[in-house]
């Protein structure tokens, strides 16, 4: 384990913040739904779901590396793992397709 | 490759891998890794399937912001995915503090530990409770729509607004029914739950009522709202009528497509579950660091291992939260 031994606080506070604004963002975003955004359609679907999407990947990466301690992970865990997940996040987008 | 090689280890080393750690990872962590992972594929086998479903009835699937709009202590009040909002924010928290137990856990700080695990135990309990009362309000529902013989839903609006039943079905129930018990010396079976109004009433009403208009599920691709039926097409969908839907369960629901509901109660009882045995395994975790099991180990990396879990749990939630209420 690549632990950093050094107390982490500042990052863990950092990532609290981070997840907060975006999920305040999303929430927002989902409430108003601008029609520019909602109404309007690129690569199979209206750009506000892909804003979701692209924002909750954002959510998911500060998850896994900083919560789950995945940046201390070997590479080759770090490999396995992210390949796993991202062709999950393909089968996502391609099935939801609003 | 020494991975692959068996190496002889005394029986005291034979659970915990004796002393290998492929990827520089604990026997343990390296298990619930795996765990993780196959769990990760669960989940995206139900979101996959939710999509799916959801494409093929994209033309008619409920919005989700017109489905969840409760908030407690605020009734009547139109509050969509606020409530949601503050249900991830409550599991992000919580994961904070689990993750500062395990960072305590690596300066050898029992107390502190114990007080982080405890804080987790508690936001965990907060966010299953939220759950639980987020069902209770699918289940009972806020306006009741009725179903006709096709199997459509139809809702009802007043200036483009959604109105419930009891909102304008003044007139009095002529069909004389009435809950069959078997105290009641009607019938000898109990039945299910009869609907607060008839068919009749609710047709009736509507046609004495001109301000009341009928909703389709259908969704117009143009402005992506349920299309709203004109007086005398509403008419006719309403004499289709063949049941009065109040709330949610697994056949029908008042919000439209059975299946949705269906997802709803699979997906959402699926992910409460994980975090119901999460809060189990982290009470049993925060019960040993009490007890101090892992100061005399030496090493608190059961914590570690059960923040993995949780953390998981919480990324789950991220997807959960975006799929069925945002996107």
């Amino acid at each position: 384990m690549a632990h950093a031994h050094e107390s982490s606080k500042k990052r863990i506070w950092i990532v609290l913040i981070m997840l907060t604004l975006i999920t305040t963002v999303e929430v927002a975003l989902g409430i108003v739904k601008p029609p520019y955004l909602h109404l309007t359609s690129i690569l199979g679907t209206s750009p506000l779901n892909w804003i979701f999407i692209i924002l909750t990947l954002v959510k998911a990466y500060y998850i896994t590396w900083a919560f789950m301690h995945m940046e201390g992970e070997k590479k080759m865990a770090k490999t396995f793992c992210c390949l796993d997940s991202s062709f999950l996040n393909l089968l996502f987008s391609n099935a939801i397709v609003n | 490759m020494e991975v692959n090689i068996a190496i002889p280890s005394d029986s005291k080393e034979t659970w915990n891998g004796g002393g290998v750690k492929p990827f520089g990872a604990s026997y343990g962590k390296m298990m619930m890794w795996f765990f993780i992972v196959s769990d990760a594929l669960t989940f995206s086998g139900f979101l996959a399937a939710y999509g799916l479903t959801r494409f093929k009835f994209i033309d008619s699937w409920p919005i989700a912001d017109e489905v969840f709009t409760h908030f407690p202590g605020l009734h009547g009040v139109h509050a969509p995915m606020y409530y949601v909002a503050l249900m991830t924010f409550i599991l992000i928290v919580s994961s904070v503090t689990m993750v500062l137990a395990v960072d305590a856990g690596h300066e050898m700080k029992q107390k502190k530990v114990a007080w982080y695990m405890f804080a987790t135990i508690i936001f965990g309990i907060i966010f299953v409770g939220s759950q639980a009362w987020e069902w209770k309000n699918f289940i009972s529902g806020s306006y009741g729509s009725v179903k006709t013989a096709d199997g459509k839903i139809l809702q009802f609006v007043k200036e483009g607004h959604q109105i419930a039943l009891s909102d304008f079905v003044v007139n009095k129930r002529t069909d004389e029914r009435v809950q069959h018990t078997k105290y009641n010396g009607l019938w000898f079976e109990k039945e299910e739950t009869i609907s607060t109004y008839s068919i009749a009433q609710i047709k009736e009403a509507y046609q004495s009522n001109s301000e009341i208009q009928i909703r389709s599920e259908l969704i117009d691709p143009e402005t992506k709202q349920k299309v709203i039926l004109s007086r005398e097409e509403g008419l006719a969908q309403l004499s289709k009528t063949k049941l009065v839907v109040e709330g949610a369960n697994l056949e029908v629901n008042e919000y439209g497509n059975t299946i949705f509901a269906d997802f709803f109660f699979f997906i959402t009882g699926f992910h409460g579950f994980h975090v119901f045995s999460g809060i189990i395994i982290n009470i049993i975790v925060f019960f040993n660091v009490i007890i101090g099991t892992y100061e005399r180990r030496g090493h608190y990396e059961m914590v570690e291992k059960v923040g993995l879990y949780w953390h998981f749990v919480d990324l789950v939630w991220v997807f959960v939260f975006t799929f069925f209420y945002l996107v």
